[in-house]
């Protein structure tokens, strides 16, 4: 009896206390990310300081200290107003037309226009992977774009047109065209390669391999010396490509080999029953690869071609090395001229072409990884 | 009557094949037969030998780092492709050291929980992977190196080292007599320490005792050969950099564009070792890291005994064809003039003999046969840290 007097009974649930302020909101973000033990807090100061000792310097040579216009040297030199100068941006905007053109004439650059923008119309076409009739896109792209750019850019005199020998082409636009035919070419050339890897005829498969294998083993200079050096000897005079043509086939090659390893990736993702299901309806080889297989194997792929086409991209500056303009090339010839020879000048350049690069890789990684999401969402139910 | 449809229709198939094949084979072998008749022909024209006689023709020209004895007056091709070689395996291999610490270390600081250092190394490996390599060669190369102060305000460090816009200048050590003994007490040393520590692990995994060898270690390698070396009658001295009025004499030299190559090498081919890492380490399943918390382990020793080594499964094969880019991506040393493989022989070799066949011929096979040997060292060690099943 004298038990029950003593039970407490608790009729309402007691109020929540707020989470202690130490462990929420920015307070308990950063005690918990920056400073969650001596290690971690003596890791935070290092790299603190390391932020503040490279942050500041480049946020002033980009922007705070640079010289943004002027007519030669003297602009980007010591002065008064600015005695430390940054980037020298007034050289970039003197040498742009040259870093986009190269020595294209002048009266002829709207044709190099016009093809940045057929490009760039057939690229979001593709890209875009809600596109309207992206089967469509993809012949423009792959089929109709290399004819029509070829036609712009070296000109067809008949249909009033002039040549424009390669030789004047240069800068960005070589990068492009270099990147552009090492994708249009090597797209198929790879899914070729990949299928005969696969293929159940040994004179195929040995062809293949030894191709795939053989290129991927050495490094791509050599491949494009001897596409520089000995393609010439290999065919009659008369045939003798020239010099751009030729690194333009050296790095096709290059890159088919690589593309045919990420395409493999991809038939080997697709399940056994999907071909087996097409034999099953009777299709022919082709079509069963053509309507069954490889849509599904370059779709589950397309991150990694995006990601061999990054590095595709980027291996177009080392077409420098064999003696073609391209757009490394001509802020290299640029930066040695003495109108603008300056302490600084070699760094805007290469800050110059960095930035260039920076955006357009990244910005095609970023595609990549949009994409790899979507897929992924499209696997999970 | 199935049967009787059948067999036709197989055979025909085959025959299809088969067909198919040896049209390729001729295709391939009219346009390989083309090429080598209309080579011949243009070699002809040009007066250009063939053949490899060229092998132990004198080169007669310079190069400018060599780890073998080579004179251009009397040193033969052959000599120079040795030569042009080892400066190649020289930066590879070094490359590959440093690159492989710099990349684990990034890769790993990519997954802290530091939020500052995971993001500054994240921003580093977009950074680098983002921006070609032949770009970062130049940067360094032009606007860091070359960019130093000229030979007369060479930046001294401590009067025995020298840095200028020709590279960096080191005092070089001079072997005396008996140096030898010196060299065989550390060697001996390590033999001993690595015996030691065998014994120690084998006693660890009998009797649960965790080894002390690290005092071994220090007397074995460090005291022994110091002992030896006083005894010996210190043989060594160093022959110091002196500052001329046109160079710098004695010592020993860091080529620019050395450093510039293996510098560019390291920092890009990090950042990709740097994802490879993290790719492997986030294959661990958490589950491992919790299990060795719930043992006691400490976060660093987590990483060092649990999660490393089963991470090193992922990681070996992407590691190795990093690896292999690494001692590909070497023959961009072309761009700036470090006299490795390419640069030596399919240059300087090529533009004298115009024997463009024999020469890139010779240079694809070394780097083919380059690629096979890191390959099959890499698959030994990934049997090593291989997950052995009963």
């Amino acid at each position: 009896m004298a038990a029950t007097d003593r039970i407490y009974l608790r009729e309402a649930p007691a109020k929540l206390l707020p989470a202690p302020v130490a462990s929420t909101g920015v307070i308990g973000w950063v005690r918990a990310n920056l400073f969650s033990s001596p290690g971690n807090i003596a890791l935070t100061i290092v790299c603190a300081a390391l932020i503040v000792w490279i942050v500041p310097p480049l946020l002033r040579f980009f922007f705070f200290d640079a010289v943004w216009s002027g007519a030669d040297r003297e602009a980007c030199l010591p002065s008064a107003q600015n005695p430390e100068p940054g980037a020298c941006w007034a050289f970039i905007r003197a040498w742009s037309s040259y870093f986009t053109y190269g020595f294209y004439p002048l009266g002829e650059r709207w044709r190099v226009d016009l093809f940045f923008f057929l490009l760039a119309f057939g690229i979001a076409w593709l890209a875009w992977l809600g596109a309207p009739r992206r089967d469509i896109g993809a012949i423009y792209f792959f089929i109709v774009l290399p004819i029509l750019s070829y036609v712009l850019l070296s000109g067809v005199p008949i249909i009033g047109l002039p040549d424009v020998p390669t030789s004047l082409w240069g800068g960005i636009l070589v990068t492009i065209v270099v990147a552009t035919v090492g994708i249009v070419a090597s797209l198929p050339l790879g899914i070729l390669l990949a299928l005969g890897r696969r293929s159940e005829m040994p004179a195929v498969r040995l062809l293949s391999v030894t191709f795939i294998e053989f290129v991927r083993g050495v490094p791509l200079i050599t491949v494009l010396f001897m596409a520089s050096v000995m393609l010439p000897l290999f065919v009659p005079d008369r045939l003798a490509p020239d010099k751009l043509v030729r690194a333009l086939i050296g790095v096709a090659l290059f890159a088919s080999a690589y593309m045919a390893e990420v395409v493999r990736g991809g038939l080997l993702s697709i399940p056994r029953g999907q071909y087996e299901a097409a034999q099953a309806l009777a299709l022919p080889y082709w079509r069963m690869m053509g309507l069954v297989i490889l849509p599904q194997a370059l779709r589950v792929t397309l991150p990694n071609i995006v990601n061999t086409f990054i590095g595709l991209f980027k291996d177009t500056t080392l077409v420098f090395i064999v003696g073609i303009f391209d757009f490394l090339r001509t802020i290299e010839a640029a930066r040695g001229d003495p109108h603008w020879a300056t302490p600084i000048t070699s760094v805007t350049g290469y800050a110059f072409a960095a930035v260039f690069y920076f955006i357009c890789c990244y910005g095609m990684s970023r595609y990549s990884r949009n994409v790899e999401a979507r897929l992924a969402r499209a696997h999970r139910r | 009557m199935a049967k009787m449809l059948q067999l036709p229709l197989r055979s025909r198939q085959q025959w299809a094949s088969i067909a198919l094949q040896a049209a390729l084979i001729v295709v391939i072998g009219g346009l390989a037969y083309g090429a080598f008749i209309n080579a011949a022909d243009n070699l002809a024209k040009a007066h250009i030998a063939s053949g490899f006689r060229f092998w132990d023709n004198t080169a007669g020209f310079d190069i400018s780092q060599t780890l073998i004895g080579y004179s251009p007056s009397t040193s033969t091709f052959g000599r120079a492709f040795w030569v042009g070689l080892l400066n190649t395996l020289l930066v590879a291999s070094l490359g590959i050291v440093l690159a492989t610490a710099l990349g684990f270390t990034i890769g790993i600081a990519r997954l802290s929980r530091n939020w500052l250092v995971a993001r500054l190394a994240g921003g580093y490996v977009e950074l680098v992977r983002n921006v070609p390599l032949l770009l970062q060669i130049l940067f360094w190369y032009n606007a860091v190196l070359k960019s130093l102060p000229d030979l007369h305000s060479s930046i001294s460090i401590s009067g025995s080292a020298f840095l200028n816009n020709r590279g960096l200048f080191l005092p070089r050590p001079e072997f005396a007599d008996n140096f030898e003994y010196v060299a065989a007490a550390l060697v001996f040393g390590m033999a001993t320490t690595l015996a030691v520590r065998i014994w120690a692990r084998r006693r660890q995994e009998r009797t649960g005792q965790p080894p002390r060898t690290l005092s071994y270690a220090f007397g074995l390698i460090v005291v022994l050969p110091l002992l030896v070396f006083v005894a010996a009658g210190a043989p060594l001295s160093f022959s110091f950099p002196d500052v001329g009025r046109f160079n710098i004499r004695g010592g020993t030299e860091i080529l620019p564009e050395f450093a510039a190559l293996l510098v560019a090498l390291t920092i890009y081919t990090a950042a990709f070792i740097a994802e490879v890492v993290r790719a492997g380490i986030l294959a661990v399943s958490q589950g491992q890291t919790e299990a060795a918390q719930a043992l006691g382990l400490r976060s660093g020793s987590t990483l060092r005994l649990i999660v490393v080594p089963q991470a090193m499964r992922v990681i070996v094969p992407p590691l190795t064809s990093q690896y292999l880019n690494l001692i590909k991506n070497s023959s961009l040393a072309v761009a700036i003039g470090y006299p490795d493989l390419v640069q030596v022989f399919a240059g300087s070799v090529l533009n004298i003999t115009g024997q463009a066949v024999e020469v890139i011929a010779i240079t694809m096979a070394v780097y083919l046969f380059l690629s096979l040997v890191t390959s099959l060292l890499m698959n030994l060690y990934g049997r090593t840290v291989g997950i052995v099943e009963r």
